[in-house]
């Protein structure tokens, strides 16, 4: 019993970062109708401006997940402009392929730049002291992600429903001609998705780096593919489902792992889009969507 | 055209090929290709043989299949137990693996080809790692070490599965089947409307595809001398892609010549993986930026020699757009 509580803590954990990186999945393609391939290697480029910024700048982990944050924020709308913009008005299989293309060119860049050798985040960056409840033993640093976590989605929700631009982002995913007539910046507001996506992947890259120690530049394809079924999971295009995806996928991986299946923990989450594609091809928040002539 | 100039030309075709492979045996037995050239020219047999089967899938039917490594991976892992654990003849591999292939190719087509676009790429992914983790965790094919295959595939088999690939595939294309596929790829709503049964064709496509990609798989297993998983990632998946995409999505003598190119650039890059995979993803970059139907677009190659004539399982138009 306390072993299995113990991997739901594990599976929360790692279901907050998913969801972090679902989110902006989610929020891009509730934009621009495109999945972002590039999106798992933004968290790989996050992860590493936060280590460098805490084994080079000296920092300490706040300032390094903001530095991260800004840092991925800003490359994220130069992919948006420079490979996706061109193409808005091509067809979605031409946009697919340029993610393909973009996600590459980051992940064996950064290969090229750096090497491909794995680096180790240093340890005790926040000194945390494990805590025990009830017998079962959680550690400081689930509690910081979960924390971290939350954080960052009450503000994406804030940003969302608050602001003139969550206002904005709301009208384009809604519909983007009409928001065109109606005098909002497309642009400006399809950058600023973008931003804040990327922004969210900066952090769930530090956040990850903290909580596994090892990042290497390859890191950000499985899960950003995971992060991706978690946004199919709750509904794409729906916040509040990657969220809820991005939980739930992380506890199934961990019950999973727990009853011996580690090895099969990576086929479990595409065995889950698979069948949430045939059965619910909406999500579970979603709603059907009648497809018309 | 004819029916008998048409027939003389594929005799005429056949009898090229026999004739180029016959002398390539030579070069081969007389020792003037080092095993430098013959390992480069196996490769490039391979890789015609899985764009071709990816171009019946994305650039025929329109189908955004990204998971073909999936399809490698079982026709390779199938061919190495038939020929090592039950020791049975290389033919006989090459066949099961083709046909297990196949087999997979229907149970993943089914369902899955009911979604459409990106989602239907991301199923496919999907479906390619869950290949990969399977074979992973089977000890009986030596989960995450591999399995060690001999040597067994030589030039007359390769030669002649890649001959037999380019046939059925033309000839697929061209006929009434290969024509339904091409409408569900222009408009698959339309398709539907004209009484074409789209969901059959889409998974008839697609195990045919999934047949010559376990055929690639058998002929792989047994030329690299070692099978593993971390073989048949997505990342080959993609290099599969990539072979269709910057050949034209749509036409095969497109998807065979950037096969032939891009084989022997990486032959070259290879102790340059990392250069090698920058300018490749430039490349699509790029070429979805200012050439996004590819080199051929849905053109084939016989359409520029003979002018005027219309181009073989095309669309007439030369659209500015991917096909799918």
């Amino acid at each position: 019993m306390e072993q299995f509580i113990q991997q739901l803590v594990n599976g929360i954990s790692l279901g907050s970062i998913y969801a972090l990186i679902a989110l902006g999945y989610t929020m891009v393609y509730g934009i621009v109708k495109l999945i972002n391939f590039a999106h798992g290697d933004v968290f790989m480029v996050g992860a590493f401006i936060g280590f460098y910024s805490i084994t080079i700048l000296d920092l300490g982990f706040f300032p390094a997940l903001l530095i991260s944050m800004a840092a991925c924020a800003i490359f994220g709308v130069l992919i948006e402009r420079i490979a996706y913009k061109p193409l808005r008005n091509a067809t979605r299989i031409a946009a697919l392929i340029t993610a393909i293309g973009v996600s590459l060119f980051i992940e064996y860049g950064t290969i090229y730049i750096r090497g491909a050798q794995p680096e180790a985040y240093p340890n005790g960056i926040v000194p945390l002291k494990s805590l025990e409840i009830f017998g079962v033993k959680i550690s400081g640093q689930s509690i910081l992600i979960l924390a971290v976590s939350i954080f960052l989605m009450i503000v994406l929700q804030f940003i969302v429903h608050k602001t003139k631009i969550g206002k904005a982002m709301r009208a384009v995913s809604h519909d983007m001609d009409a928001a065109k007539l109606m005098g909002i910046n497309v642009n400006n507001t399809i950058s600023a998705t973008f931003a804040i996506g990327s922004a969210l992947a900066g952090a769930a890259g530090v956040v990850f780096g903290m909580y596994y120690t090892k990042i290497e530049p390859l890191m950000g394809i499985i899960p950003g593919l995971k992060a991706f079924v978690a946004a199919v999971l709750g509904g794409i295009g729906i916040i509040p489902g990657a969220m809820a995806g991005g939980l739930l996928l992380g506890v199934i991986e961990a019950l999973v792992s727990a009853t011996g299946g580690s090895l099969w923990r990576d086929a479990v989450a595409f065995i889950v889009l698979i069948l949430i594609l045939i059965f619910r091809p909406a999500g579970l928040f979603g709603k059907n969507v009648r497809e018309k002539v | 055209m004819n029916i008998f100039t048409k027939a003389k030309g594929f005799w005429g075709t056949i009898g090229l090929v026999v004739i180029f492979s016959v002398v390539i045996q030579f070069l081969i037995n007389g020792g003037t290709l080092n095993s430098f050239y013959v390992n480069a020219l196996f490769s490039i047999g391979i890789n015609i043989i899985l764009a071709a089967s990816l171009h019946l899938i994305i650039g025929i039917t329109g189908q955004f299949s990204i998971g073909h490594a999936g399809f490698l991976a079982v026709g390779a892992y199938i061919s190495a137990i038939v020929t090592m654990k039950l020791g049975l003849p290389f033919p006989v591999a090459i066949v099961a693996a083709g046909l297990a292939a196949a087999l997979a190719g229907l149970v993943i087509g089914i369902p899955t080809l009911r979604l459409r676009g990106d989602y239907l790429a991301i199923a496919t992914l999907g479906f390619g790692e869950i290949v990969r983790i399977v074979f992973l965790n089977i000890d009986y094919v030596g989960g995450a070490s591999g399995m060690t295959v001999s040597h067994m595939t030589t030039w007359p088999w390769l030669i002649a599965c890649v001959a037999i690939t380019i046939v059925v595939i033309v000839n697929f294309t061209n006929s009434t089947h290969g024509r339904a596929c091409i409408s569900i790829r222009e408009n698959e709503i339309a398709a539907d409307a004209m009484g074409i049964n789209t969901t059959f064709y889409k998974v008839m496509a697609f195990v045919i595809g999934a047949f010559f990609a376990g055929v690639a798989g058998a002929l792989h297993a047994h030329n690299f001398y070692i099978i593993q998983p971390t073989n048949f990632g997505f990342l080959k998946s993609f290099d599969i892609l990539i072979l269709v995409v910057i050949g034209g999505l749509g036409s095969m003598s497109g998807s065979v010549i950037a096969a032939i190119s891009l084989t022997i650039i990486s032959t070259f890059l290879s102790n340059y993986p990392e250069v090698r995979m920058v300018i490749y993803s430039l490349v699509l970059i790029v070429m979805m930026l200012f050439r996004p139907q590819g080199l051929m677009g849905t053109k084939e190659i016989t359409s520029f020699l003979k002018m005027g004539k219309s181009a073989k399982g095309g669309v007439q138009h030369d659209s500015k757009n991917t096909v799918a």
